[in-house]
This record gives structure tokens, sequence and C-alpha cells, in this order.
């Protein structure tokens, strides 16, 4: 019980200190991408107009958390380290296991808070927009009948919101929430906060690779067996970042099948506890 | 001390890679099935959008470069540079296959305006390949829509527009009233799509007696949907079919 509150209690301050660290001043730079884009689009149709507003919103809150996950992760080791608080910290009865759990904590209530205030945002920005082309379709078709204008609503609407967008944010936060974790197992062993940096951007292009990779290793006709080693390889060390790429589709309109999303959330939590444990196993072996 | 660490952390990373295969392999093939994820990221595209730009779309930002190209695209339009659009047009569907608009919108503006615009051009004197080049546009147009039925067969919207080019473009009546049957079969449809399969179904030679009974089944269903086009329709196909008197449908 002491060490979970300890655990919570290293996550309450990590979070607090990346707060401090101003790291949410690139929401600015999302609501002027966001808003923008909504008012450069204007001369669209409302379904080009929707599209875009919902393919720049959520690949830059894609590319957002990314690299909060990533730059977040990658400096409070070496930064604590620096300061000399780990040593403070480890010296009381906490054990290394917590302080890395306290860590991830703190790191991952911080991508929720990020996507939750990004996620804010943009469904202000659409539902201001989807009021505004809804007034203008009202005006336009005033003398039209009901049905007319029921259908012409629902159409606006139906391009707008839908209950997809749920899944494709829990998506992004599952895949930032893996970034951070692999990013803290590359820290637990890396001498320097670029090098994991460096690292972890590496990871995450060639992750988006590995299901190419899997493929050509388990499809197995007529390639080199030197280059099926590498296939493997691949698909055996690096994550499997495309399957968290739903949110093109999401965007789209298409429906995720509950099935499939719970299905890619777990993989994500896999992946999460996976890196964690490892981080953890090399952490403790790690001279301070 | 690590590095025996970092060895059994290797190992174990391997050990969980494999167990995670079949998991992994599961989802892609779901994914397939749902029609997600199905973007085909090809050498074709990668000559097309460049080095960075294949580098983003392979990293997971396939749709903000696709909205991106989409404004190249426009741009390309005011400046009525036909060849252009219908680039940017493929990279884009080919960027994000599942979007309706993207589709819809490329096929309108290949067969609808570069079609007119290629009809039109003064610097080609030749009026008989203006009509080929005005063809070419139309099989662009009904391209697009055809290939985005295939990457979305489960919206009504395409099929509409593909019936609506069949009609108005190619006058295949028979072609577009099989595809307003298809549409309307997608259980959102709106129940214009059996009235227009009806229509075109009438004006298709041998398909009478199935225009009839179609339309007759719309009629059936009351008030609603008795549009004044419908009762000419079948007015037309009772006299063509010979329908005895008592089974005709009501003068008003």
């Amino acid at each position: 019980m002491k060490s979970l509150q300890g655990t919570w209690a290293i996550g309450r301050n990590t979070f607090t200190e990346l707060v401090r660290m101003k790291v949410f001043y690139f929401l600015l730079i999302f609501a002027l991408l966001i808003i923008g884009n909504s008012a450069f689009v204007a001369k669209f149709s409302f379904q080009e107009q929707f599209q875009m507003l919902k393919d720049i919103s959520l690949g830059a809150m894609s590319v957002f958390t990314s690299l909060l996950a990533i730059l977040a992760t990658a400096n409070f080791l070496p930064k604590d380290m620096e300061d000399r608080t780990i040593y403070t910290i480890l010296a009381k009865p906490v054990p290394r296991f917590s302080y890395l759990l306290g860590k991830l904590i703190g790191i991952l209530l911080l991508l929720a808070l990020a996507i939750a205030l990004m996620t804010g945002l943009f469904l202000c920005v659409l539902w201001l927009r989807e009021q505004g082309v809804l007034a203008e379709t009202r005006a336009q078709l005033r003398g039209s009948s009901a049905e007319e204008i029921a259908l012409a609503i629902k159409e606006v609407s139906r391009s707008t919101f839908n209950a997809n967008l749920v899944p494709g944010i829990a998506i992004i936060f599952i895949k930032s929430a893996l970034l951070a974790s692999l990013t803290l197992f590359l820290s637990a062993f890396a001498t320097s906060g670029l090098f994991t940096i460096l690292m972890s951007v590496a990871i995450y292009f060639i992750g988006h690779l590995q299901a190419t990779a899997r493929a050509y290793w388990l499809a197995g006709t007529d390639i080199q067996w030197w280059s099926r080693i590498m296939a493997a390889l691949v698909a055996l060390v690096f994550p499997d970042l495309q399957a968290f790429n739903f949110t093109d589709d999401v965007i789209a309109g298409a429906g995720i099948p509950m099935g499939l999303f719970l299905q890619t959330f777990t993989l994500g939590i896999l992946y999460v506890v996976i890196y964690f444990f490892l981080a953890a196993l090399v952490f403790s072996g790690r001279e301070l | 001390m690590i590095a025996n660490r970092l060895l059994a952390a290797m190992f174990l990373l391997i050990l969980s890679g494999g167990a995670l295969i079949p998991f992994q392999q599961r989802l892609a093939t779901e994914s397939q099935a749902a029609h997600l994820r199905k973007a085909d990221l090809n050498l074709d595209l990668r000559e097309r959008i460049g080095q960075m730009g294949f580098l983003a779309a392979l990293s997971g930002f396939r749709s903000p470069l696709a909205a991106f190209l989409w404004i190249e695209a426009y741009t390309a339009w005011e400046n009525t540079e036909w060849g252009r659009m219908a680039r940017l047009f493929d990279t884009v569907t080919t960027l994000q296959p599942r979007s309706i608009p993207y589709w819809e919108n490329a096929a309108w503006h290949m067969a609808y305006n570069a079609s007119v615009a290629a009809l039109q051009n003064e610097k080609q004197p030749s009026e008989a390949l203006r009509i080929r080049a005005q063809r070419q546009y139309f099989q662009l147009g009904r391209d697009f829509l055809e290939r985005g039925i295939r990457n979305n067969p489960d919206h009504y919207l395409l099929y509409r527009e593909l019936g609506v080019l069949l009609r108005d473009k190619f006058e295949d009546h028979c072609a577009a009233a099989d595809v307003f049957l298809q549409a309307a079969a997608i259980p959102d449809a709106p129940s214009y799509c059996r009235r227009f399969a009806a229509y075109e179904m009438a004006k298709c030679p041998g398909r009478e007696r199935e225009a009839y009974t179609l339309g007759r089944s719309i009629y059936d269903q009351g008030d609603k949907q008795r549009m004044p086009s419908l009762l000419v329709t079948l007015r037309e196909l009772e006299k063509k079919l010979d329908i005895p008197p008592a089974d005709r449908i009501k003068s008003k």
C-alpha cells in the first residue's frame, strides 16, 4: 500500500513537473492550425470542409501526442540524474520499479490531458463550423418541404460528428502511451536523452513498416534466407504501429467494428506493459 | 550487470514479439475484412508524392497529407489544369481510399467539369478530337467512382453518383438501372434510389416487365412514393406492356 502511495506521489510530481515545463504551449499551435484551417477551407463544399478539418486536426493530434510522448519520456531520466533528484528518491524506501511506474503514470496523465484538451478544442471548432453550415443550409432551403430540410440537416450532421471519432481518439492515446513506454525502455539503458530520442524516432518509422516485414517474412516464398531473417527480426523486435492507424479511416467516416477496436486497444496495452517490464528489468541493474 | 540485463531484455523482447505475431496477424486480417487500412502505399505513389510525402504516409499521416494535396488540387482547378488535377485526385484517393467526398468530387470534376472544358477547348480545332477528350474525361470520372465503390462497397452515395453518370453522360440506362438497384440494396440508402432504378429500367430494352414490377411495388407503398415521374413511367409501361385496365394504377 505504501509502495502504491509512493508510486502515485511520483506520478503526480512528474505530471506537475511536466505541466510546469509549459509543454501545453503546443496547444496554441494546434488551435492556430485548426482554426486557420477551418477559415481557409471555407471555399470548399461542406463535406470537404469537415473532411479536411478532421484530417488536419486528428493528424495534428497524432503528431503532437507522439512527439510529446517521446520527448517528455526521453528527458526525465537524464534530467533527474543531472539535478540528482533520482538519488534523493531512491535513497528512500522506494523500489526502482515504483519510481519508473510513477514516472510512466505521470507521462500517461500528461498525454491524457493533452488529448482531452485537443479533443475539446477540435470538437468546439467542428461544432461551430457545423452550426455555420446548418444556418446556411436552412437559409438556402427556406420554402422547401420539411422532409427535404430534415434530409439536408441529417446529411450535414452525418458529415461532422460520428461515434467513431471516440475510438479513433482512444487509439491515438494508446499509440502515444505505447511510444512513452517504449521510450522509457530505451532511456533505461541510454546514456543520453538525445540517443533515446533518435532511437525512438527511428523505431517509430520502422514500427510503421513492421506489418510489411511480417507479411514478407510469413509469406516466405521466393525470398533469400538472409532477407527472410532480416524481415523476421524487424517483425519480432519492433512494435506493429500500423495496427494503430485507424484514424485515417475514422476521419473518412468508416465504421470501426467494436471487436476490432477492443483488440487493437488490448494490443496497445500489451505493448505498454511489455516495454514497461523490460524497462524495469534493465533499470534495476543500472549503476547510478 | 546491465549488459546481462540488456541481453535478457532483448531475449524477452523477441520472445514477446513472437507471442504477439498471431494477434497482429488476426488484427490485420480483420482490418482488411472491414475494409480498413487499405491504402496501397507502393512505388508508384512514392514517385507521385516524393520521398518526404511517402515517409509521412508511411508514418501514419496519410490523412493530413491527403488534405494538403486536395487543397493543391483545388488550386489546379482554379487554374484549369485538368491533367494535374487528375493526378492529384489519384494520389489523394490512394492515400484516403475510405473517404467518400474525395472519390465523389474527383469523379465530378473529371466527368462534369474537365469534360466540358475539353469539349469547349478552343486550342483544339478538330471536333472529333475534342469529343474524344470529353469521353476520356467521362471515363476518368467513371473510373474514380468504380474504384471508390470497390473501396467502399457499403456506402450508397458512390453507387448513386455512378448511376447518375451512366444515365446522363454515357446514356447506358441498363447499366444505370443495375447500379441504382445496388445503391437501393444498401441499408441507409434513400428511397429514391429504387425509383431511379425503375425509371432507368423502363428505358432499358427488354426489361420493361421488370421495370413495371419494380415501379408498381414502389407505387403500392403509398402516396408518399407516388411521385409524378413514377406515375408517368408506370402509365407508359402499362400501355407498352398492354396491362389489363383493371390492373392499372388509378388515374387521378
